[in-house]
């Protein structure tokens, strides 16, 4: 039986018949399958598709329920964003490198500084409060991105209150975020050298009363799923993957630590001033999706016991440099959150247009020019909420990067899905992508 | 050694800035020289003794702003990773992927391959770089070492047409399965088209005048 639907049709191809799915015709689909002798169906699941976590396409070989063979197809979001930075100065760099993993932008942005200034030789002069806001802003991003993890993640089981409860907690982080740097997403914050602007008045008290109402909200998601068997029987057993295939697959994050292995580049070498902070780092010895959510449900402790300690350390600090002394590095305008947003502050602009010819010309070389850096690559790393986000950049020199590559966790553990897949039934594959958490901006670049 | 005219990149466009003669050099050479610090030294013994061959395919040492990279001999790129894989003195359990470069100036050269990895046993990091000439520009595979280098060679292949021999699928993985050329090489145009704005035209990035 064919429709004469060109949208839902079969037609025969070199590799078999083909059959497009558009809805309500599943019965004369199975009519028609049912009919043929073929016991072997592939299956292509997105990229358009609800439960793949964005332009992700799943093929999966199936016999019956049973996944046989599956494979991911990426590239629907590449975005070139490596090839662009090579034609941008380095502190443009930001505000592509912020577009990669979009729901971890101040990680992606801190890997990237991080890695100009340990070209420029410059580490150990980047001002403790820049530091210290870094690290505050890096682990309320930890929480936003868990968030989704966890709140998408069920959603894609069918659980629609704990999305609602992820997204409710996510939004209070991403009101901090505007807070500070006057965007909620992509913010470009973390620049060389330091950040853009200091935390404006009063940012530490919200920060306070945010920590304080997070850690209230998140026992809402941890009584409605922590041994809830509806949701233990959904993930427990299920996206299995042991401490040798994430070792041979270079898996890293919360998949890494539920093998039981308390691998965490916060503590392993810390940046930033890791160090100087005390938090644990989170295992599980399931090796499966349970355990995985079971850590990210632990890690936004960590991340507010973290936050907690950069306000005292911030309070310590007040009135400190967040950008670097040298003049040659730092923006030398005083950014400020405005009511559309962040901007030059008035006070730079009274001072560039009208006392000082040497100062807009610096303003102006430093805004067309940028900064040379000394030739030579490094490699350096963070720990992002999906794993070692390592940055492998290039300069020849020259103010525009020569060569960036980062080593995003996402693409690199998406890889793990036919392990974690194949055997199990095709609804233990949404779980298992979902434990994964891969954002496609990260994994296509 | 290379040498750069000027201060802009773009050229034909009329440099007025008076810098048109400004001539820069700059050392390749970085080789480093022992004592090389840190665990650096204890590291290089080890690989010698774990590879005999080591002073034939090990070409240069380089140490730079505290991290040590190993170029290797292409064609001996599989027997080095191995031997930092499996002894155990060494352990480097973790390969973190692939990084291509592509440096058109360097004859014969052309593309190099940068491979960091990680020891999680004794928490040491150490990077393997290779080059292959443009002309053939074949690398052996490490899929077989580490399952996860898969999509990162597919990466590199897509991007810089580096062919890794020895790979299961080496397919394009970003860019569409037809795609003509690998957009990261220098030589391959960033694209974009002009933007009018009030009457002038932007031109696309690669086509503006920019500081070198």
């Amino acid at each position: 039986m064919t429709t004469q639907d060109p949208y839902a049709s079969s037609r025969e191809t070199t590799e078999g018949r083909v059959y497009s799915v558009t809805g309500n015709d599943w019965d004369s689909l199975v009519t028609e399958i049912g009919a043929t002798k073929e016991e072997r169906v592939v299956v292509n699941m997105g990229p358009q598709h609800p439960s793949t976590h964005g332009v992700l396409r799943l093929i999966l070989e199936l016999e019956g329920e049973t996944v046989t063979e599956a494979r991911a197809g990426i590239g629907y979001l590449h975005t070139g964003i490596e090839k662009n930075a090579e034609y941008r100065t380095w502190t443009q760099g930001t505000t592509f490198v912020t577009r990669m993993d979009y729901l971890s932008p101040i990680f992606n942005e801190t890997a990237y500084c991080l890695a100009v200034e340990k070209l420029l030789g410059v580490t150990e002069d980047i001002p403790e409060r820049a530091s210290v806001i870094r690290v505050l802003m890096m682990e309320f991003n930890r929480i936003s991105s868990h968030m989704v993890a966890l709140g998408t993640g069920a959603l894609e089981l069918g659980a629609l209150t704990p999305m609602l409860f992820a997204f409710r907690e996510r939004e209070k982080v991403l009101d901090i975020f505007e807070l500070v740097t006057g965007l909620r997403m992509n913010m470009a914050y973390i620049r060389p050298g330091g950040v853009s602007q200091d935390l404006p008045v009063g940012a530490l008290t919200k920060i306070r009363e945010t920590v304080k109402e997070l850690r209230h909200n998140f026992k809402d998601n941890a009584k409605l799923l922590i041994g809830n068997t509806i949701w233990m029987k959904r993930t427990q057993g299920v996206g299995y993957l042991d401490l040798a295939g994430c070792i041979t697959l270079g898996v890293t994050g919360p998949i890494l630590r539920a093998t039981g292995m308390p691998w965490d580049l916060r503590k392993s070498e810390p940046y930033c001033g890791y160090e100087n902070y005390n938090f644990d780092v989170i295992t599980n010895d399931g090796c499966d999706t349970y355990g995985r959510f079971l850590i990210k449900m632990d890690e936004l402790e960590q991340s507010l016991r973290i936050i907690e300690q950069c306000v005292v350390k911030l309070e310590a600090l007040e009135g400190a440099p967040v950008m670097i002394e040298d003049k040659k590095i730092g923006s030398p305008a005083d950014l400020k959150v405005g009511p559309d947003g962040m901007g030059n502050s008035q006070e730079h602009i009274a001072h560039i247009m009208g006392q000082s010819m040497e100062a807009l010309i610096h303003h102006f070389k430093i805004s067309t020019e940028g900064f040379r850096v000394p030739a030579g690559q490094v490699y350096s790393t963070v720990e992002s909420p999906k794993g070692e986000m390592g940055v492998h950049l290039v300069s020849d020199g020259g103010s525009h990067p020569y060569r960036l590559h980062f080593r995003e966790p996402s693409f690199n553990n998406l890889q793990s899905l036919a392990a974690m897949c194949e055997g199990s039934m095709i609804a233990d594959v949404v779980a298992a992508v979902a434990s994964i958490d891969p954002v496609m901006g990260g994994v296509d670049r | 050694m290379s040498e750069e005219h000027g201060l802009f990149g773009a050229k034909g466009s009329g440099d007025t800035s008076g810098y048109g003669g400004l001539v820069r050099k700059r050392h390749n050479d970085l080789s480093a020289q022992r004592p090389y610090g840190g665990y650096f030294d204890e590291l290089v013994d080890e690989l010698e003794r774990a590879y005999p061959e080591f002073n034939d395919d090990i070409e240069q040492i380089v140490i730079y702003r505290g991290e040590l990279t190993l170029h290797v001999k292409a064609a001996r790129l599989f027997q080095v990773a191995q031997a930092l894989r499996d002894t155990p003195a060494l352990r480097f359990e973790v390969c973190l992927g692939v990084s291509g470069v592509h440096y058109p100036t360097d004859k014969d050269r052309e593309l190099h391959c940068v491979f960091p990895f990680l020891s999680m046993t004794f928490n040491r990091r150490i990077r393997l770089e290779v080059s292959v000439p443009d002309s053939n520009p074949h690398l052996p595979s490490l899929v077989e070492l580490w399952g996860g280098n898969n999509w990162h060679e597919r990466e590199t292949f897509d991007m810089f047409g580096i062919i890794f021999d020895g790979h299961p699928a080496l397919t394009r993985i970003l860019m569409p399965d037809d795609w003509i050329g690998h957009p990261q090489r220098k030589d391959y145009p960033l694209g974009g088209i002009p933007v009018e704005y009030k009457g002038a035209t932007v031109p696309p990035p690669n086509e503006r005048r920019s500081y070198r």
